[in-house]
């Protein structure tokens, strides 16, 4: 593919990482690694600009430049990479969802996860330790069982454990609890964890290298619009006029869209992170609570990464509030006891597009040559190789990609909901 | 986050449940778009940056139903008022 540098930024040849790479870099002091993307400037034109330098803004620049002749590519980004959702999730990945239109979704995310690291030459330290979601009685294990089939059938790996066999996976679980005994498990070998800002740096070095423009600290204030179409977006670094914009700004999709006279089916709520002092290797894949909303993995730092439910009230504030730290611990102990000697080191909040059914949107807006993706709730970085692929796809052909036909703006208006938990439209119980 | 309830004074956000906003309005039956109407009320969210009325129930209080005049960029509370 031709690679073509834009500007008169200063030229540096691209590096590919290898074995190789690494030991003549040792060899000579690491005195010659080259930085892993450009500084790029904003040009006055741009054929697309994609808003938002987060996972899926960049994933779906990288797409677009890969799979798509579309021309001149710039990612807007306020802040820089890496400081929104993307680097501040708990690194789960997996496709063990239950509905016709996520399966197929999320399954194809799971399958560019598995080729990630060989695609963008990039360490994402992409793990496939695997996903145990607990169940504590019958009638959970049942659902967990029909989720598991709605899995086989869509070709995805799933396996009901009953607790005997979890027992002897991961023996330090409270089984016996009175509340919550632990009857066994719905698992997905195939999931596990990758190294989140990994990710989006490896999108952004891949995208660079493929001549998109990846421009920091350039907040988009306006986007301009004539006779229903999109011409121009204002910045904080100046007019650039465009021939398409794609919005991948979660958790402030809200905003972003009101500049274009979009309201959306969208909620901001805050959701909180945790993480303990490093500890000895202890859990070896991902283990979910089923009796509440908690999750937990261990990093390879050794931190245990937890989390639970978002606060549950609307919020731009990228932090939480003490009830909930509470419910997510309560969570945990009653998962695995020995958390509690464990000292919690960090906890933060970030900003979560809640939509009204729990599922995302990936779609053309009622502006011309507008695109939006959003509504990630609390699901987004495991989506974001599929995010960006479908999105890169609607952008440049106009038509949704197969596997994202039912992520609709107007399925809410249509009644076509796809609510994995059947909660309705209240953002905070998704 | 602590909420001043008129009846019982400061207390802590776990007596309290968020609802939901209390400044979107209810359509009304028949009208001339009564399925958008309801689409939008229903699915559609203001959401923005800033003061928002919330309805928040006080439930292991009074279990007085209050609007709390809240900035969501904050999470400062600006007032409470009773319905």
């Amino acid at each position: 593919m031709c690679i073509t540098l834009h500007n008169s930024q200063e030229l540096f040849a691209p590096m590919r990482y290898s074995a190789f790479s690494v030991i003549t870099q040792a060899l000579r002091g690491h005195t010659g690694w080259t930085p892993a993307w450009r500084k790029a400037e904003p040009a006055p034109h741009y054929d697309v600009v994609i808003i938002g330098g987060g996972g899926g803004g960049l994933a779906t620049a990288y797409y677009l430049a890969r799979h798509h002749n579309v021309g001149r590519i710039a990612v807007l980004e306020k802040g820089w990479l890496g400081n929104g959702s993307i680097g501040r999730n708990t690194t789960i990945i997996r496709s063990n969802y239950g509905l016709p239109g996520n399966i197929p979704f999320y399954e194809l995310s799971m399958k560019l996860w598995e080729g990630l690291e060989q695609d963008i030459n990039y360490n994402a330290m992409v793990s496939q330790r695997g996903i145990f979601n607990i169940y504590h009685n019958d009638a959970q294990r049942d659902s967990y069982a029909r989720r598991g089939n709605a899995m086989l059938l869509h070709g995805v790996d799933a396996e009901l454990l009953d607790s005997a066999r979890l027992r002897r996976e991961i023996p330090y679980l409270d089984y016996e609890n009175a509340r919550f005994p632990i009857h066994g498990a719905l698992v997905q070998r195939r999931a596990g964890t990758a190294r989140h800002d990994a990710v989006a740096w490896g999108y952004a070095r891949a995208a660079d290298k493929l001549g998109v423009d990846i421009i920091e600290n350039c907040e988009v204030t306006g986007i301009d619009i004539e006779n229903g179409a999109v011409k121009g977006v204002q910045t904080t670094r100046g007019a650039i006029t465009v021939g398409k914009v794609g919005i991948a700004v979660a958790g402030a999709s809200s905003l972003v869209g009101a500049m274009a006279g979009l309201r959306l089916p969208i909620e901001s709520h805050a959701l909180q992170a945790f993480v303990t002092e490093g500890l000895k290797p202890l859990i070896d894949n991902v283990i979910t609570f089923g009796a509440g909303h908690f999750y937990i993995s261990q990093s390879d730092k050794g931190g245990l990464v937890f989390g639970g439910d978002i606060d549950g009230y609307n919020s731009y504030a990228a932090r939480g509030n003490l009830p909930t730290v509470e419910d997510v611990c309560e969570g945990g102990i009653a998962l695995m006891p020995m958390l509690g000697r464990a000292r919690l080191l960090r906890s933060w909040g970030g900003i979560m597009d809640m939509t009204m059914d729990g599922s995302p949107i990936i779609d053309k807006t009622p502006v011309g040559n507008l695109f939006f993706n959003g509504g990630w709730c609390y699901g987004g970085f495991k989506a974001t190789p599929a995010s960006g692929f479908c999105f890169a796809h609607l952008i440049a052909r106009e038509e949704p990609h197969a596997v994202a036909a039912a992520y609709r703006l107007d399925r809410f208006a249509e009644g076509r909901l796809i609510d994995e938990k059947g909660a309705g439209a209240q953002p905070n119980l998704h | 986050m602590r909420i001043p309830c008129p009846h019982c004074g400061p207390r802590g956000l776990d007596e309290f449940l968020y609802t939901q906003d209390a400044s979107a309005a209810r359509p009304k039956d028949g009208g001339a778009a009564p399925t958008e109407e309801w689409t939008d009320y229903v699915y559609m969210r203001e959401n923005a940056r800033g003061p928002r009325r919330e309805y928040w129930y006080h439930s292991a209080g009074c279990h007085a139903w209050l609007i709390v005049t809240r900035d969501v960029s904050s999470h400062e509370i600006l007032s409470v008022d009773l319905p």
